[in-house]
């Protein structure tokens, strides 16, 4: 089990404009759901972690310790990151070769990345696609190759940048599985997200970003309570948060199954 | 105001066997909001670039059948002249930035430029596109240098503005923030309550199904079904094309309420909280 703290962060691309304004909070076992409205610097921040950009002041540390002394390359061991765009990630030619380039880069023998590779082409089930150009593959598909690659890295931390785009009811039902899964086998996921159903499914602890500043962090459930904060952050409650508020339940119920058997037991 | 008319439309990509799109037949009213639904693979993206013309003409294949826009069949003329008619935002916004502008405003008026807009009519378009979309404070930024979600809804102004009569969108709004899409939604239906026919691929049902007139479920290239979002939902057999209800259809189905006057279940959190409010009698 990994740990992640984040010291007094703060980052600006221009100097005068800054999109971080002092992070404070440690990643632990929970999967964590980072939300926010677009250009909050949810993506931003997860490219600190991976040590793509450099703080302009504060600190990361990764098991202890801080990340700005290690190399791209050495956090790539630690810290996967799927990205937003399967097109920004995806160059090889075939699927096979795609998920073997990540292992093969930050170490592993041939052979094991082979091994890797096929477990994690199984896992997302493009296992009979290992020949198949990516870019001959739907949008939904390519991404859920893009999530391969890096699943095959076996790191640490695995963070999802936007996983549910372009997936339909199964393909969002897998990733769910694959997150509980990785989560399950002590590993710790970080997603940035506006899909608020999938978080209320999925993830146990949610932090809100909004103007550079972490304004709400607490277990899923206590965060989607928050109607107000959460609409002045442009987000929303999740789809049966909304109903409950609604009917003016006190209890909010994430998902269709809590709501039903929150019901059943009233009566 | 444009009327679209599918008949017995089949089409296979180049060097594949199998039909993408198998004997679809349908008709839209000018000014409808169709919502495309169906699992990944069964012909939402193909049915959009078809009446979009990009199937056949740009990507080859072999076709059969016939949409008419009108009474333009969509087969016989250009993309070049069917674009002034028919709009089309991408799935993968990337995928559709022209590259060869250096500013959102300019990629904006690039297809007003093609189409030879006069330059007072194109500054009035591309200002009331990017107020529609809530980009202005973007117009000299780099549209590469744009957010995921920014890039989106540039590319939606850039259709906009060229006012098509018929406006498709494969997914658009799959990564904007939740006010963001909200905002979306209803940028597209004013459109629609103009008269702009608006044909929208999704996988948020709850949306879809707040927003539709009608909505098409596609399967493996056939059409399902084209019927009201209320008696689409209420199919018993949604699983088996890789559908999921909205919440508020799934929650008051376990709970066997239908509402009284329809004889369907409810789709909307309007609807739903309406009908739970006379069920619970202050249980809860």
């Amino acid at each position: 089990m990994s740990t992640i703290e984040v010291k007094n962060l703060h980052f600006s691309y221009v100097e005068g404009d800054e999109i971080l304004k002092g992070l404070n909070f440690v990643i632990d076992s929970r999967s964590t759901a980072i939300i926010g409205q677009n250009g909050a610097g949810k993506t931003t921040f997860v490219k600190l972690l991976k040590g793509l950009l450099k703080p302009t002041e504060g600190e990361i540390l990764l098991n202890g310790k801080g990340i700005k002394d290690m190399t791209v390359a050495a956090i790539a061991k630690h810290v996967g990151m799927v990205f937003q765009n399967p097109n920004d990630q995806i160059f090889k030619n075939q699927v096979l070769d795609e998920v073997m380039f990540g292992p093969l880069q930050i170490g592993m023998d041939k052979e094991t990345a082979k091994i890797k590779a096929l477990e994690a082409l199984e896992i997302v089930g493009l296992a009979e696609e290992k020949h198949t150009n990516p870019y001959d593959l739907g949008l939904s598909r390519r991404k859920l190759a893009a999530i391969a690659s890096i699943l095959a890295m076996d790191t640490e931390v695995i963070i999802f940048d936007e996983p549910t785009i372009a997936q339909d009811y199964a393909g969002k039902e897998r990733i769910k599985d694959i997150i509980r899964k990785l989560r399950n086998d002590g590993k710790t996921v970080i997603t940035i997200i506006h899909d608020m159903n999938f978080v209320a499914d999925v993830f146990e602890r949610a932090i809100v970003f909004a103007q550079g500043h972490a304004i709400l962090d607490d277990s899923t459930k206590m965060v989607f309570l928050q109607k107000e904060i959460l609409e002045k952050s442009y987000l929303e409650q999740p789809d049966v948060m909304k109903l409950c508020y609604e009917l003016g339940f006190k209890e909010g119920f994430l998902n269709v199954e809590e709501f039903i058997q929150g019901k059943m037991n009233k009566r | 105001m444009a009327r679209i008319v599918i008949e017995h439309l089949k089409y296979k990509y180049p060097g594949t066997n199998k039909l993408a799109l198998d004997d679809i037949s349908f008709t839209i009213e000018p000014g409808e909001f169709i919502g495309i639904i169906g699992r990944n693979e069964s012909g939402k993206s193909s049915l959009c670039q078809a009446i979009a013309g990009l199937i056949p003409n740009f990507y080859k294949g072999a076709y059969g059948g016939k949409i008419f826009i009108d009474d333009m069949e969509v087969k016989k003329v250009g993309v070049e002249e069917l674009c002034e008619t028919v709009g089309i935002v991408f799935q993968n916004p990337f995928n559709q930035v022209t590259g060869s502008k250096l500013t959102v405003y300019e990629e904006i008026s690039f297809g007003l430029e093609n189409m030879g807009i006069p330059r007072e009519e194109m500054i009035k378009h591309i200002d009331d596109a990017m107020e529609l979309l809530d980009i202005s404070k973007y117009r000299d930024r780099y549209p590469f240098d744009l957010s995921g979600g920014q890039m989106q809804r540039m590319a939606i102004a850039s259709i906009i503005a060229m006012k098509p009569e018929v406006i498709l969108l494969d997914e658009p709004t799959s990564q904007l923030d939740p006010q963001g899409r909200e905002e979306v939604f209803q940028a597209v239906q004013k459109l629609s309550k103009q008269g702009i026919t608006i044909i929208m691929v999704e996988h948020n049902m709850e949306k879809i199904a707040a927003y539709s007139d009608r909505i098409v479920l596609l399967e493996d290239g056939k059409l399902i079904d084209i019927d009201t979002p209320q008696k689409i939902f209420s199919r018993d057999d949604l699983d088996e094309y890789g559908v999921e209800a909205p919440v508020y259809t799934q929650i008051c189905r376990e709970l066997g309420l239908k509402d009284r006057s329809s004889g369907y279940y409810p789709i909307t959190l309007e609807e739903a909280k309406r009908i739970l409010s006379g069920d619970r009698k202050g249980e809860m």
